[in-house]
């Protein structure tokens, strides 16, 4: 298992800029509902997202903002456009590959935790290699080790519904690094938490930054934005404007 | 790798199952008394069947047995021509000579005179059988000699009075005394015992309808044919109230022994047509044990097949109610399904866990079925003494069925689940 520092992805061979790890070309998602009601919900997006960046996706609802997750997210495919992930495409890939690059190469967290009830926290941290067919034992101390690394190094057994919406958000993101992901992918992360701990768990995200991990936060709160080096504003299926929070991040190509 | 994959689907399912635990033991009872009823069941059919089989078979499955019968039109027309008239009928030594000679693959032809009379013992009287047969008796219609010994040829020959008496028989007319060194009487005439054999099969059972199962009816005193001849003669006379009957009968029956059950076989129509030619009036009837037992396991066949769809019926039903829970679990996890798949799980692996929980209930269903389904006969046989019996075929099919249904019923659901869009299913509620 690859150390977290570690992973540098081919995406730099691949042609497409230096360091871009994320590459979207042209993204277009069309939903036909019927003959005359098509609804555009991505209307040709580009978008480059550097190795160890830090962005925010905003945007009203109806602005594509949750299409841009999903996409990103390779829980679907675009109607057209290519999307480079780690060097790969994975706008054409089938089911199957595009099961394996969500469990190799992106790290989910949920607004609503999403842990699975029967299991308990170092089993719900263990999913991702399971479907990676990882031997959970040999694994194992890796696991306990990012359990400890968000603070329930001691609540190993502990099942989801016996912990707060804080530690069970933290036990998400143990979740989210267990692959070793190209890219954390948070969606609304605090949007169940009190202000508290929703610091504590945006605090978290930073560290996680801080150490290079590439992530893409989805979020409507311009407070949980502002920490991110790159806010990207969406409105009607494109980008609207892009803001740089920090002059260190630099903008994509 | 894969076996750790299956391992660890397998205990994911039983977790899973577990925490509906209610809801788990619910739709497994339906396996489990599917799976019960197949195996109790068939075991109840095998042992029904199992007793008159082995009745049957005791008569021999090499044997056709020949049985003199009062033809119903003559004692009619008896009451027309008088009170006392002799009655003429039955199988005649004649006949038995023409089956030694004219049927092929005849190894032996066993006459016997079975005459119902008194068999008395100082102050002790015992209705039994007088059987007057030849010594291979023993061999063909299987008695262990268990003292002394059976009649010889030279009984035969020189027409001895002597006789053998079954077990029975022998306890009731001497509860005291050893009968062997005892003589006995039957009608007129003293008979010197010889032997004491156990039957291991009664032919005579048959006779006595509704006594084909229970304890022998082994009131039998074997004497030597020539002896029954000479002192019994042809002409029997039958006191009934107020009358006397006269029957001129030779032989009561004749069992014929063939070489092999193909013999038998060809020889049963050629028997027919031969008795038929010298027995106008139908006063014989032929038993071809082979014949029984055939028709015997027939009817075991219709039986276990009525039986054992009932019960199929049943597993079936319990195979519904597994597809049923196991699509309103994947509805109720849906979330779960979602979560998985964008943490990596392909389509096939939904399919894999959902499908190892049906089968996980499925067997599980299964294995309890197969305990209770081999106990309930043993109760069944205790409580009502019914003879049951499990073989290890319907064991097998059920639990085989019971599995089969587990993924035939589990793949449905776990399809659907597969199927679910992750996106829907991340945010269904």
């Amino acid at each position: 298992m690859k150390k977290v520092a570690e992973s540098k992805p081919a995406a730099t061979s691949s042609g497409n800029g230096s360091r871009a790890i994320i590459r979207i070309e042209g993204i277009k998602k069309t939903y036909v509902l019927s003959a005359e009601n098509i609804v555009h919900a991505l209307n040709g997006v580009d978008l480059s997202i550097h190795q160890g960046s830090y962005v925010a996706i905003m945007g009203p609802s109806g602005s594509g903002k949750s299409t841009m997750l999903n996409i990103l997210g390779c829980l679907d495919r675009p109607t057209a456009g290519n999307y480079w992930l780690g060097g790969d495409n994975v706008a054409t890939m089938p089911d199957d590959e595009l099961s394996v690059a969500r469990g190799k190469k992106i790290g989910f967290i949920f607004q609503s935790y999403n842990l699975i009830a029967q299991l308990t926290v170092i089993e719900n941290i263990q999913v991702p290699l399971f479907y990676q067919g990882v031997d959970l034992a040999r694994s194992h101390d890796r696991c306990v080790e990012l359990a400890r690394l968000v603070g329930l190094g001691d609540r190993l057994d502990h099942r989801p519904a016996q912990l707060s919406g804080g530690q069970q958000q933290r036990v998400a993101i143990a979740r989210s690094l267990v692959n070793d992901p190209i890219m954390i992918l948070a969606d609304e992360p605090t949007g169940n938490l009190d202000s508290r701990t929703g610091t504590e768990v945006l605090e978290m995200i930073d560290h996680l930054n801080a150490d290079g991990k590439t992530i893409v936060l989805v979020t409507h709160d311009d407070k949980v934005a502002a920490r991110a080096h790159r806010v990207i504003h969406m409105k009607d299926g494109v980008i609207d404007r892009e803001v740089l929070n920090r002059p260190g991040a630099p903008a994509g190509s | 790798m894969v076996g750790f994959k299956v391992i660890s689907s397998v205990k994911l399912g039983i977790k899973s199952l577990l925490l509906h635990k209610l809801r788990s033991g619910l739709t497994m009872l339906g396996i489990i008394f599917g799976v019960c009823s197949v195996i109790a069941m068939l075991a109840i059919g095998e042992g029904a069947s199992y007793e008159a089989q082995e009745a049957i078979k005791k008569l021999g499955s090499n044997n056709i047995i020949i049985r003199s019968l009062k033809p119903a039109e003559e004692s009619q027309k008896s009451g027309n021509v008088g009170r006392t008239f002799m009655l003429e009928y039955g199988l005649t030594y004649a006949d038995g000579a023409r089956l030694a000679d004219t049927i092929p693959g005849v190894s032996r032809v066993l006459p016997m005179r079975i005459i119902r009379e008194a068999v008395r013992f100082d102050q002790n009287e015992v209705p039994c059988q007088v059987i007057g047969t030849l010594p291979f008796y023993q061999e063909i219609v299987g008695v262990d000699l268990l003292r002394g010994r059976f009649l010889t040829d030279y009984d035969e020959l020189y027409q001895e009075g002597v006789c053998v008496l079954t077990m029975g028989l022998a306890s009731r007319l001497f509860p005291y005394q050893d009968p062997l060194k005892m003589s006995l009487k039957v009608a007129s005439s003293y008979y010197k015992i010889v032997g004491i054999v156990r039957e291991r099969n009664t032919v005579e059972q048959r006779s006595q309808p509704g006594k084909l199962t229970e304890e022998p009816l082994d009131n039998n005193i074997y004497i030597p044919l020539s002896t029954s001849r000479s002192r019994f003669g042809e002409v029997l006379t039958r006191r009934t109230a107020g009358s006397f009957q006269m029957e001129k009968i030779e032989l009561h029956q004749i069992t014929v022994q063939m070489k092999d059950t193909t013999a038998v076989e060809t020889a049963d129509p050629q028997i027919r047509t031969l008795l038929k030619h010298f027995h106008a009036n139908n006063d014989y009837e032929l038993i071809v044990p082979l014949e029984l037992l055939r028709q015997a396991r027939q009817t075991q066949r219709i039986f276990n097949i009525v039986l054992g769809s009932i019960a199929a019926i049943s597993l079936l039903v319990g195979g519904i109610g597994i597809m049923n829970i196991m699509l309103a679990t994947v509805t109720e996890r849906t979330r779960e399904i979602g979560v998985r798949r964008a943490l990596g799980a392909k389509k096939r692996d939904i399919t894999a866990q959902f499908l190892v929980e049906t089968v996980v209930l499925s067997i599980g269903g299964g294995v309890v079925g197969v305990i209770i389904g081999v106990i309930t006969p043993i109760m069944v046989t205790h409580l009502s003494g019914m003879k049951t019996i499990v073989t290890v075929p319907s064991v097998l099919l059920a639990f085989g069925i019971s599995g089969a249904i587990g993924i035939i019923f589990g793949l449905y659901p776990a399809n659907a689940a597969a199927q679910l869009d992750p996106i829907e299913a991340l945010r269904h509620e």
